[in-house]
Parts: C-alpha cells; sequence; structure tokens
C-alpha cells in the first residue's frame, strides 16, 4: 500500500497548475492571435463586407403535408389564418395601444399573458401576436381603423388544423410551435422559417416526409435594414402528402360505438397490416395545442380522471384475459401437447399437484368434459388451466412471441408500449426472481402478469384470420409528392408464423368461429346472417388503467368492474377486417365489447359485401 | 445582524482574522469578486447593445446576475469540508436524475414541452458540471497522487457514466464541458505525461470512428466550418456574419451601439451565443484585449486559490472548475471567431440566459470556500 506523500504531493500538484496557468495563456494568445487576424490584417477585406452586406437570405418555409384517409377525406389541412401583431419597437405607449386596440378586437387575459411571455422572450424589432385566428369580420373591422396604430399589423399564415378534432387526436397527433428541446435533434437550417413541428402521433413520426425542404429568398437591404428588392429566390419543397389506410366515417363509427364507455378499437386489414381504425376514447382537441394551448387547459386535461391524453389503443396495456385462449390453443395443438378432440375435465377448479389453492373457473358448478373447441367456445378456464401446465411456461410463451406477444408491432408510429410477455427470462430479467408454477396457470388465460395493447391483440388476431403471415401493422397507405404526384407506397411487411399442421390452425378457426355461431358460444349475441363471424371474448380483471403500474390484484380486483375485451375478425372465410376492442370497465366481453366490433365489421362489410348503402337497416339482432 | 456596539472594538485593523471586514466575515475573495463583477458590468454593457436597447432584457440579466451572485455567496457560506461530504450524494442524485431525464423523455415526448414552459427549467445536466469534479475530487483525495491503474480506471467510469447520459440526450456541448471537468481533475491529480500523450494521441484515432457515429446534423456542423458557403443558411451563415462583424470592427471599433452588423439584424443570436462578435465589433480589438485580459485574471486567481489550498480535494475541484471556466470561453470564442464548430456554449458570464449562470457562479462559490475557509496553521 502506498501511503500519500504530502509535501510531494502539493509540489506535483503546483507544477501542474502552472503547466494548466501556461496552456491558458497560450490558448488565449492564440484567440488573440486570430483575433488580430481578422481585426487587423483583414480589416480592409471585412469593412467592405460589411459595408457591401446589402444582401439579406431570408428562408422560406416549405408547406406542410396533408394527411388525408383512404377515401380521399382531409384529416390535417393547413389554413390560412389571421393574426393580429405588433413590434415594440414600432409602437411608443404599448399598454395604451392594447387598450385602445380592445375596443375593435376582444383581447382577453389569455392574449395579454401570451402577449407578455412572448414579449419578454422575443426581441423589440420582432413581431409579436397579440391576437391569433381572428375572423374575417374582425380582420375587416382592424384594417378600416389601421392608420391608427403604427407598428401594429395582421398578418396571414398557414396553421395546422385537424377537422376532425377528438376523433383524430391520438393517431395523427398535433403539430406545436419548436421548442429548445426539438432544436437540439432537428438541422436547424432546415427548419429556418418554420415555426412548428410534429409532436406526437403520425405528425410526429412522419415529420420529415411532412415537413419539406426550406426555400431561400436573397433580397437587397438598405442602408437601415429595410428590404429593396427580391434579387434570387429557391423556392421551398413542400412536404409529402399522406394518405392512410385508416377510413375517418370507420374510425367515428368505432368511437361512437363504444358509447358512454373509456376504451380503445382497433381495426386492421389482415391482409395489408394497414389500420382501418385506430380508435382511444375519450380524445383531445388537437387544434388547442396548435397555437399554444394556455396553462389552465392543459393542467385540466393532464388531471382529468378519464385521462384523455393517453392513447389506449397504442400506449394502454391490458391483460388479455381470455382473449388469449385461441393462441395458447393454437399452441397447444401445434407443439403436439393436446389434440383437438383431446378432453379435459373440469369441475369447476384446477389444483397444481400437491397443492392446496383452487384456481376456479368462471362457471362455479364446472363445464363438465370440454375439449377444445368447446373450451374456446364456451371460454371455459379449467381447461386451460390444464393446457397451460402441461405446456409449460416455456413452450406457451415461446408460441405465443411469434404472434408479437410482448414486443412493439412495429408500426410507424412512435411511443407504442411493448406490453408483457411473461416468461421465466423476463421475471429474471425484470424482477430478478424465479418462475412460480402458479404464475403458468393464470398466465393460461391471459391474466397474471400478462399485458398487452389492442393493437399487439388487433395484429395478432389479423395472423389467426392470415393463416400465420404476421403484417406489420401500418397507417400510411402511401406518400404522395404534391408536385408532380409520384407516389411512394410503404410496401407491407410480413413475418411468417412456421405451419406444422395446416388442420391445427383451421380447427382453432372454426372454434372462433363457434365462440359467435354456436350455441353456447359466448358472443352469440353478435351472430348475424349477412356474413359470418370468428372471435373471441374476454374479461380483464383490472388494474387501473395507464398509470404504467403493473397488474397487482390484491389492490384492485373488487375495486372496478372488470375490462371488456373481444377479439374477431370477419368474413370467417374470407377475412377482410380484424377487430381488437378493449371497453373499460365494461364488465363481461359478450356483452359490451363485442357488439362494438360488431357495428365496426358492419360499417366495413356490408357496403363491400352487398353494395354501397347496405350498411342501413342492418341492426337485426 | 447581530452587531453588538461591544463588538465593534474588534474589528481592529490589528486583528489579522477581519483584516477584511465584511468581506471575511462572508467569504469573499475580494480579487475574484471584483474580477466577477468587472465581468458582469462589461456584460451589460454589451448586452444592451446586443439585445437593441432593450432595457427590459438589461433589467432580467441583472436578476440573473443577483440570483448568481446569491448563490454564490450562500455556497462560499460553506464549508469545504461539508461541500466534500455532499460531493458522492450530489453526483448520485444528479446520475440518477440524469436517468430519469432519459427515460420520462422517452414516454411523454409531446407533452413535455409543456411542463418546460410553465415552471423554471431544472437541467440535472447543469447540476452534473459541478458533481462530477467533486465526485472526482472526493475519490482521489485520501489516495496517493499520482493515482495508480485502478483508482484511474475507477475515475474513468464515474466521469463517463454521466457523459454518455448526457451525450444521448443528445446534448454534445454539455457533454463535452462535463468530460472536460473529470479530465482536469485527473490532469491536476498528476496522471503522467505519458497517459495524456497516449489519450490524445488515441483520441484522434478515434476521430473518423466517432465521425461515423455522430448524427446527420453535427456532421454537417463540423462541415460547415470547412466551407461556411456551404449553409449559408444556418451555422455557415452565423459563421460568415461574425466573422465580418468582428473583422470589420478593427482596432478600436465601430463604437458601442453603433455596429452596423449586429444593430442591422445581419448578427443571428447576437445576444446570446454569438455576442461576442457584438462587441468586438462595436469595441474593436481593443474591447476584446479589455475582455480577454479580465477573463485572464479571474482564470489566474482561481488556479492561484487552487493552488493555496489545503488539502487535495480543494486543489483538485478550485482547479478544476478554473478551467471548465476557460473552456467555455475558449470554445465560444474560438466558434464566433471561425475557429471551431458551432457548438452551443455561450459566453461565460456575458451571454443572455441563465442556467449556466448560475452554475458558474456555484462554482466560484466553491473557489471563494476553498480559499476563506483556510485554517490559518504556520506552514
Amino acid at each position: 500500500m502506498q501511503i500519500k506523500d504530502h509535501i510531494r504531493e502539493e509540489q506535483a500538484f503546483l507544477g501542474r497548475t502552472i503547466v494548466a496557468a501556461l496552456l491558458v495563456m497560450l490558448a488565449l494568445l492564440s484567440l488573440g492571435a486570430r483575433l488580430v487576424q481578422l481585426q487587423v490584417i483583414e480589416h480592409q477585406h471585412f469593412t467592405t463586407l460589411s459595408k457591401d452586406n446589402r444582401v439579406k437570405l431570408i428562408p422560406l418555409a416549405p408547406t406542410r403535408g396533408l394527411i388525408y384517409d383512404r377515401n380521399g377525406v382531409l384529416l390535417a389541412q393547413n389554413r390560412p389564418a389571421y393574426s393580429l401583431e405588433l413590434v415594440p419597437e414600432r409602437v411608443k405607449d404599448i399598454d395604451a395601444t392594447l387598450e385602445r386596440l380592445s375596443h375593435y378586437i376582444a383581447i382577453d387575459d389569455d392574449d395579454r399573458e401570451r402577449f407578455n411571455r412572448l414579449r419578454r422572450r422575443k426581441r423589440r424589432f420582432d413581431s409579436i401576436p397579440i391576437r391569433v385566428n381572428l375572423d374575417l369580420e374582425e380582420a375587416a373591422r382592424f384594417a378600416v381603423v389601421r392608420h391608427r396604430f403604427p407598428g401594429v399589423e395582421i398578418k396571414a399564415q398557414l396553421l395546422r388544423h385537424y377537422p376532425f378534432g377528438k376523433a383524430t387526436s391520438h393517431l395523427l397527433g398535433y403539430v406545436g410551435r419548436i421548442s429548445s428541446r426539438d432544436l437540439k435533434t432537428i438541422d436547424t437550417s432546415n427548419y429556418a422559417g418554420t415555426s412548428h413541428i410534429g409532436k406526437t402521433g403520425i405528425e410526429r413520426s412522419y415529420e420529415a416526409a411532412l415537413h419539406g425542404a426550406v426555400g431561400v429568398q436573397q433580397v437587397e437591404v438598405n442602408s437601415v435594414g429595410r428590404v429593396v428588392r427580391i434579387l434570387e429566390e429557391t423556392p421551398p419543397q413542400p412536404g409529402q402528402d399522406l394518405h392512410l389506410h385508416l377510413d375517418i366515417t370507420l374510425q367515428q363509427i368505432a368511437l361512437e360505438a363504444l358509447g358512454d364507455y373509456n376504451g380503445a378499437v382497433v381495426a386492421i386489414d389482415p391482409r395489408s397490416g394497414g389500420i382501418l381504425a385506430l380508435a382511444s376514447k375519450p380524445g383531445y382537441d388537437p387544434n388547442l395545442f396548435v397555437e399554444g394551448i394556455s396553462r389552465r387547459a392543459y393542467r385540466a386535461l393532464q388531471n382529468d380522471r378519464d385521462r384523455p391524453l393517453y392513447d389506449r389503443a397504442l400506449r394502454g396495456q391490458y391483460p388479455p384475459g381470455s382473449t388469449v385462449k385461441p393462441f395458447i390453443g393454437l399452441a397447444g395443438l401445434e407443439t403436439g401437447v393436446i389434440r383437438y378432440d383431446t378432453s379435459y375435465y373440469c369441475p369447476g377448479y384446477f389444483q397444481l399437484p400437491g397443492h392446496e389453492h383452487k384456481y376456479r373457473d368462471w362457471k362455479k358448478r364446472g363445464h363438465g368434459p370440454m375439449d377444445l373447441d368447446a373450451a374456446i367456445t364456451q371460454s371455459c378456464d379449467v381447461y386451460y388451466y390444464k393446457l397451460a401446465f402441461n405446456l409449460g411456461i416455456d413452450a406457451m410463451s415461446n408460441y405465443l412471441a411469434q404472434f408479437g406477444f410482448g414486443r412493439r408491432s412495429g408500426v410507424d408510429l412512435n411511443s407504442e408500449s411493448r406490453g408483457i410477455l411473461p416468461s421465466r427470462d423476463w421475471k429474471r430479467r425484470t424482477k430478478h426472481q424465479p418462475w412460480y408454477p402458479g404464475e403458468t396457470i393464470i398466465a393460461g388465460i391471459g391474466q397474471g402478469y400478462f399485458l398487452t395493447t389492442p393493437l399487439q391483440l388487433a395484429v395478432a388476431t389479423a395472423a389467426i384470420a392470415n393463416n400465420g403471415h404476421l403484417m406489420t401493422p401500418h397507417v400510411v397507405d402511401y406518400l404522395q409528392n404534391r408536385g408532380n404526384g409520384e407516389r411512394y407506397p410503404i410496401p407491407p411487411q410480413e413475418t411468417a408464423i412456421p405451419i406444422t399442421s395446416q388442420a391445427n390452425w383451421d380447427d382453432v378457426r372454426r372454434a372462433m368461429r363457434h365462440v359467435v355461431e354456436g350455441l353456447r358460444g359466448t358472443a352469440r349475441r353478435i351472430r348475424t346472417d349477412f356474413y359470418a363471424i370468428a372471435g373471441k371474448t374476454g374479461t380483464a380483471q383490472v388494474f387501473t388503467v395507464g398509470q404504467e403500474e403493473e397488474y397487482d390484484e390484491k389492490n384492485v380486483a373488487h375495486k372496478f368492474r372488470d375490462h371488456a375485451l373481444f377479439v374477431g375478425y370477419a368474413p370467417a372465410d374470407d377475412p377482410q377486417i380484424a377487430v381488437a376492442v378493449v371497453v373499460e370497465n365494461g364488465g363481461h366481453g359478450g356483452a359490451t365489447a363485442a357488439p362494438v366490433a360488431r357495428k365496426v365489421m358492419d360499417a366495413w362489410l356490408l357496403p363491400r359485401l352487398y353494395g354501397p348503402g347496405a350498411n342501413r337497416g342492418s341492426d337485426d339482432s | 445582524m447581530s452587531l453588538h456596539p461591544t463588538d465593534l472594538g474588534d474589528l481592529s485593523p490589528t486583528d489579522p482574522s477581519r483584516r477584511q471586514g465584511l468581506l471575511a466575515r462572508f467569504h469573499l475573495d475580494l480579487p475574484l469578486l471584483i474580477g466577477l463583477l468587472a465581468l458582469s458590468g462589461y456584460g451589460l454593457l454589451v448586452l444592451y447593445s446586443a439585445s437593441g436597447q432593450d432595457v427590459g432584457q438589461v433589467e432580467r440579466q441583472l436578476l440573473r446576475y443577483l440570483l448568481a451572485f446569491g448563490v454564490m455567496v450562500g455556497i462560499a457560506q460553506v464549508r469545504p469540508e461539508q461541500l466534500m461530504r455532499w460531493s458522492p450524494w450530489l453526483y448520485l442524485v444528479g446520475t440518477l436524475l440524469l436517468v430519469l431525464v432519459l427515460l420520462i423523455g422517452d414516454v411523454g415526448k409531446g407533452a413535455q414541452r409543456w411542463l418546460d414552459l410553465g415552471l423554471i427549467r431544472f437541467q440535472p445536466s447543469e447540476m452534473v458540471k459541478l458533481a462530477v469534479p467533486m465526485m472526482l475530487a472526493w475519490y482521489l483525495a485520501d489516495k496517493p497522487l499520482p493515482p495508480n491503474w485502478r483508482h484511474l480506471v475507477a475515475s474513468a467510469v464515474m466521469m463517463m457514466v454521466p457523459v454518455l447520459l448526457i451525450a444521448r440526450q443528445p446534448d454534445l456541448g454539455t457533454s463535452l464541458l462535463v468530460a472536460s471537468a473529470g479530465a482536469f481533475v485527473l490532469f491536476l491529480a498528476g496522471i503522467s505525461w505519458r497517459l495524456i500523450f497516449g489519450l490524445l494521441g488515441a483520441a484522434a484515432a478515434a476521430a473518423p470512428i466517432l465521425w461515423h457515429f455522430m448524427r446527420d446534423y453535427q456532421k454537417q456542423r463540423v462541415l460547415t466550418l470547412l466551407d461556411p458557403e456551404k449553409d449559408p443558411l444556418g451555422a455557415g451563415y452565423h459563421i460568415i456574419q461574425s466573422k465580418i462583424a468582428i473583422g470589420s470592427g478593427g482596432i478600436w471599433g465601430k463604437g458601442w451601439l453603433a455596429g452596423t452588423q449586429s444593430q442591422l439584424d445581419f448578427l443571428p443570436e447576437r445576444h446570446t451565443d454569438f455576442i461576442f462578435a457584438v462587441l468586438a465589433e462595436e469595441l474593436g480589438l481593443v474591447g476584446v484585449a479589455v475582455l480577454l485580459a479580465l477573463y485572464l485574471f479571474v482564470i489566474l486567481r482561481g488556479l492561484y486559490i487552487a493552488s493555496r489550498a489545503q488539502d487535495t480535494y480543494g486543489r483538485l475541484l478550485g482547479g478544476a472548475l478554473t478551467l471548465v471556466f476557460f473552456v467555455y470561453l475558449f470554445v465560444n470564442v474560438g466558434m464566433v471567431s471561425g475557429l471551431l464548430p458551432v457548438v452551443g456554449v455561450p459566453l461565460p458570464l456575458i451571454s443572455y440566459g441563465g442556467t449556466s449562470l448560475v452554475t458558474l457562479m456555484a462554482g466560484f462559490g466553491m473557489l471563494m470556500s476553498i480559499h476563506t475557509h483556510r485554517k490559518l496553521l504556520p506552514r
């Protein structure tokens, strides 16, 4: 062990300090030399440049790309907006001017607060908005008295507007003013003339395409800095338009179908992975964010118990409950643990060998002897406890992973949740605990640690419908250049799930069809004569949604009503739409979630199967 | 004040411990204080011009100075031993907050801005600028110096964790400042010249690899330095205009408030990162020389204080803080005069803005604490 030698250390430190001081002086000398070079040696050159510095470059902001739904309905547009602005440098008494202005144009406290806030941040010669979104009448009223307000002007600019408001809030997201945080991740020269940037949703994930490229205007200014003439102009390149797979009518029908409940509906075209509806309820008005939401309104949104800012479809993590039964059944068949006609007896409960604890079925008296078809149709829990026990967590978890559970789907949107696919490895990694057999049992009915997002459920269901072709979900169908109309489609991406026996897949799909068509099917109430539906109901014990907590049975199981779930696709023999529905606190899946899915399927399929207008009058059952 | 009339008798000029009266009582170092006040005053003068003679902006900056000097005085009261005890905790909290920022930054991207706008923004990276040199000084304080390999590796890890976390944010400018703070502690601790040159060589060799990992906009900034005409709208325009401003200023300058480049808005960000160009244009080489002399005075005083410190902790911390202050200066002036790429580092104590000001003055508070709490022992 070395001993500290204080005297020597002090001397060594002194030596280093002197070196540092010398280096500092050397560096300052080199800076000085550079400045002498600029200010003395090249002084003449720069003086000439400075005198001739009559050319200013003015950035020209590109217009942002528009967003359309699949039928060409405009979802995000750029609307001309008039704002009343003031240049502090040119106004003598600002308070008095505002006071006089308010006789002609309404200026409320929020406007004053924003004006004062911006005024503090901007320079005296910057134009600062007093009021935004003037209507034409107000603009006209001001135009008449304009000469009495030097330094106050009406400015026209394009502002983003979302005509469908709440219905598209989570999906499209919104644009907002560029923040200092944004500045760190963008090419600032490309954004030189741009005031807004995509903050969430599609507006964010397709920011690069939507924004376009900046243009430049070279202008000549006179000796006091006023523009004399335009010398040269490179026009900006407008952003690309986005055309979505989404059908806005379907989206609205899905939200309407949820009624007073909170929840999420995801509809996917199983053949392409195109997202037809991605609805999360409740939503919020994205237009509030475009010009800057007031602090009060934002706090109200944040503190709302229904959490309107929260995207349930993409980020909500729910226990899948019985909706995983078709997938686990398929796992049993494909791994050879069961056969289609393997029968397990259901006495109403299940016990692990050598354990007292009873895992109960939802049906107290039990279902009696059950094969896979009956177990899916009637949603027997005990059958699945036994199946899960025989499969083991590893085989179960490995098989389910192929359907995308427990990982991000790769949708072209940011901030998607992963969900949790429980496995030994996952538990060791996150909880540093071994796996217990009891946890396998409850995982068999989609409870315990198991969490899925509505999007994951829809994607997995679409993969069953599509016979093992798992399609990566996409919201955008193609991008289009404004100028030449050229289209850039987003190609479908698929991952094939290996199939051991085609019969197994057919069997599971038949069982899912019996869920709706069978006499004892849990979703028999949504049966329709117009087309065949295959599906599965689910009921998830509740944890408070969205608080990013793991499901904790003890604390909350009795506190709230269960979530109702339904996954399904139709037509059963030629699937064109796959739907996942989560109704928060909706009770039983067959009663509240399945009818929502039916309405969405009707709206999508009836016009396609029976011609336009066929959706009307189909409200049978 | 609890000054009893009888106490006044004790304030006799012959009492060595009271020689500097109020200054000593508040643990302030007079030369350093004078240097900082002179720089601040000079800064306000330039800011008045750079802001387009906006008194409101000057007032707000004055308030920030008051706050920052208040923080400095407050920290000067804390004994260095106390600072040393806090060091590991401050480091730990700062690093955890950095992790938190990364995690939360990942969750609520859209919403975050609003929290930023509302309350005063707290940046853990600012805290870490102080915590990293404090931590390393604390760690090395009771080790034999120069540190052996084991201690060196441990120090390097302590330094790199926050540096990488900040680089992930991504905030390259700040992470460089934090890294340099850590590197200065090691330099002052006496790591061998061979190692220093070896590391410098390795860094030079690694540059192409680093280039590979840089983001596009970061590459752009380096390329812009080599050929400013290529990016006339962004950083290139900044450099061109700022060089014109500096060069046309000449020896005597165009006069206060009379710089055409600054007043006609050719110069971008003229009251923040590019304020040096305003000064150079309006006050010329003479004004620049005065500024650099003031900086040199503050830096040399800081190094003197470090060299007179009585323990390793004070020496290492004091020296490192002073040298980081110098790095601010060097990087900013180098950037504005077109020697270095454009990274967002303000001119210390002069640029408009508050976050780094408070951190810098807190650092000077520590220097004062180190200097004024020395025990009067015969050496």
